[in-house]
């Protein structure tokens, strides 16, 4: 649905250029949820309106919906449906009207009908003689969707498209764009920088950091390759502790008395199992990055035994995206996206 | 391009502009208000200077109306950008051009919305003139209205150009009032320039407005067939042309 490859943009500004996209690569399949997540400044809005026709790369081509992006960009506009991050409705206009105008200006064949089964499945029957200032956030954003929906597009881009909302609104959202696509087979190409909203929606996670797609995947093969499960061990013995003064046993490798601790027989223990990649130590307690944490932990907890290190506890958490972004970046996504 | 799609569009986008503009009709008005208010408080100064040398021997409403219906273009049209910077705000301005809509349509349909609301002002200004004391032949005060009106469109495509280059009200106000207010003074509305210094004569003649003035100034003493008027309606046209030419390319740029 759309192959696009070495897209970029720069503007020119008066402190010079600005690379806001740097070469994207993406291709994206029929009935697919897509989600394009990034801090704020990655660059997902310029490239979203690039694939939407609303800005020239300065390179790469595209294809989109079946239409070229640069050839052709009125073949691509009759087939898609774009719905910007600040919507597209004018406050004073009542919503019948916006909507009938989009209708007509895509030319949609029998258009009251096509409306009222917009408005139906939106919820938005009732309002159509309001102004769309007159509207709660949540019905506002569903108008903004009906707006981009109404000449039926096989591809929809949302931008954004729960900013702002309430819990509520936003999981009433989710499951209207998952009945986009499970009815009608449209292909939704978002937005977000919520991690939860990635998630719970997409099929398929492209993220974005400086204007480079810098992973993809779905969540679950994102956050298994890239960060692995987080496993932390409590040990009973966390001898031998630190004298002042002196090289902490951990790296002197024996204890005051000549006699190993339970920190290095841990560690040693542990260097022993492939899935374990990453080891930190705090006090008492192990911080491990493993592979595949549920079928390693049996593992983990037996050679921990054999090696005579006693846990007085065990927990284990599945990353999230935010540690995926953190482990690709370099940063959190919740710090990069304030 | 196939004009009828294009017609046909323009005149969704007009209705639906004019709806928008009928909704609030205090707009209407108050952009009347301005030079209503110079033909109220300022015309009847003029008519104690009939005979001054340059002024000419016309009768005074005859000079000072037709500045007074150009200045409209230049208080109504000019200012309409401001609307087209609240709609790019809104969004309505991306979720248009993503339409397969014709961008022509997109600046045509905002224009001719203007011009109507400018013609009609037009002809509130008119009887107000026509009640103060002025009076000129029907065929005069016709082409100096359709002058009017096709000035208005090159106007507000500047406008709505403006906007779109500068995107934001702070960066278009200041720009249009730099713009307009020494484009109103050069073009001689409140009094003729032949009454100016060589220098300012020569100047205002660098600027369209002083030939539209001129032009339907003629139209009102009844010199329709005249070098006056035929300048005017050549300037008046090629502005419309080039500005018409230039909004659209922009609405078509990318960034638009």
């Amino acid at each position: 649905m759309i192959e696009a490859s070495g897209l970029a943009r720069t503007f020119t500004t008066r402190r010079g250029t600005v690379e806001a996209v740097r070469g994207v690569d993406l291709s994206v399949a029929p009935g697919e949820i897509v989600g394009f997540l990034g801090p704020n400044g990655a660059g997902k809005t310029t490239t979203l309106r690039m694939l939407t026709t609303l800005l020239a790369p300065t390179a790469g081509t595209a294809t989109v919906a079946g239409h070229d992006l640069r050839t052709d960009a009125a073949g691509v506009r009759r087939r898609i449906g774009y719905v910007a991050q600040g919507g597209g409705a004018a406050p004073a206009v009542p919503v019948g009207e916006e909507l009938d105008l989009q209708a007509r200006l895509y030319g949609v064949p029998d258009r009251a009908a096509r409306i009222a089964d917009l408005c139906a499945r939106l919820e938005l029957e009732g309002l159509l003689d309001r102004p769309a200032q007159a509207l709660s956030g949540g019905q506002r954003r569903r108008l903004d969707i009906a707006l981009g929906l109404v000449h039926r597009p096989p591809l929809v881009f949302l931008d954004e498209p729960t900013t702002g909302l309430d819990p509520h609104s936003r999981g009433n959202l989710w499951e209207h764009i998952r009945r986009m696509r499970d009815e009608d087979g449209t292909t939704v190409f978002l937005t977000t920088h919520y991690l939860e909203e990635a998630d719970a929606l997409c099929d398929r996670i492209l993220i974005i950091d400086h204007g480079r797609i810098v992973a993809e995947g779905t969540p679950d093969e994102l956050k298994r390759r890239v960060s692995g499960d987080v496993v932390t061990l409590e040990l009973a013995d966390a001898r031998p502790a630190a004298r002042p003064g002196a090289p902490t046993a951990a790296e002197a490798g024996e204890g005051p008395h000549g006699q190993v601790g339970g920190v290095v027989r841990a560690r040693a223990a542990l260097a022993e199992l492939p899935q374990v990649r990453e080891a930190v130590v705090t006090g008492s307690s192990v911080r491990l990055t493993v592979d595949q944490g549920d079928l390693a932990l049996p593992q983990v907890v037996r050679a921990l035994d054999a090696a005579g290190v006693e846990l007085t506890a065990l927990r284990m958490a599945r990353p999230t995206l935010d540690d995926v972004f953190l482990t690709i970046t370099g940063r959190s996504l919740r710090d990069a996206a304030a | 391009m196939d004009v009828r799609r294009t017609a046909r569009e323009t005149r969704l986008l007009y209705t639906r502009h004019l709806r928008t503009t009928l909704r609030s009709k205090v707009g209407v008005v108050f952009g009347v208000l301005q030079p209503l208010l110079y033909l109220l408080l300022f015309g009847p100064l003029l008519t104690r200077l009939s005979g001054v040398r340059g002024f000419g021997d016309h009768d005074a409403w005859q000079v000072f109306v037709p500045g007074v219906l150009v200045q409209l273009v230049l208080f109504s049209a000019a200012y309409v950008g401001f609307g087209l910077i609240a709609d790019l705000r809104a969004g309505v301005v991306d979720r248009l051009r993503v339409t397969p809509v014709s961008r022509v349509a997109l600046l045509l349909g905002l224009v001719l919305r203007d011009t109507t609301v400018l013609a009609v002002q037009a002809v509130l200004l008119l009887a107000a003139g026509v009640a103060m004391g002025l009076r000129a032949p029907a065929a005069g005060l016709a082409v100096g209205v359709a002058l009017v009106v096709l000035l208005a469109v090159g106007v507000a495509s500047l406008s709505y150009l403006l906007a779109l280059v500068t995107r934001r009200e702070d960066g278009f106000a200041p720009l249009l009032g730099a713009v307009v207010l020494p484009l109103m003074l050069l073009s001689g509305m409140l009094l003729p320039m032949s009454m100016a210094p060589g220098w300012l004569d020569v100047a205002s003649h660098f600027t369209p407005f002083r030939y539209v003035v001129d032009a339907v100034r003629a139209a009102f003493v009844g010199d329709y067939a005249s070098v006056t008027v035929a300048e005017g309606a050549a300037v008046t046209a090629v502005l419309v042309v080039v500005s018409v030419a230039l909004g659209t390319r922009r609405f078509l740029r990318e960034n638009a």
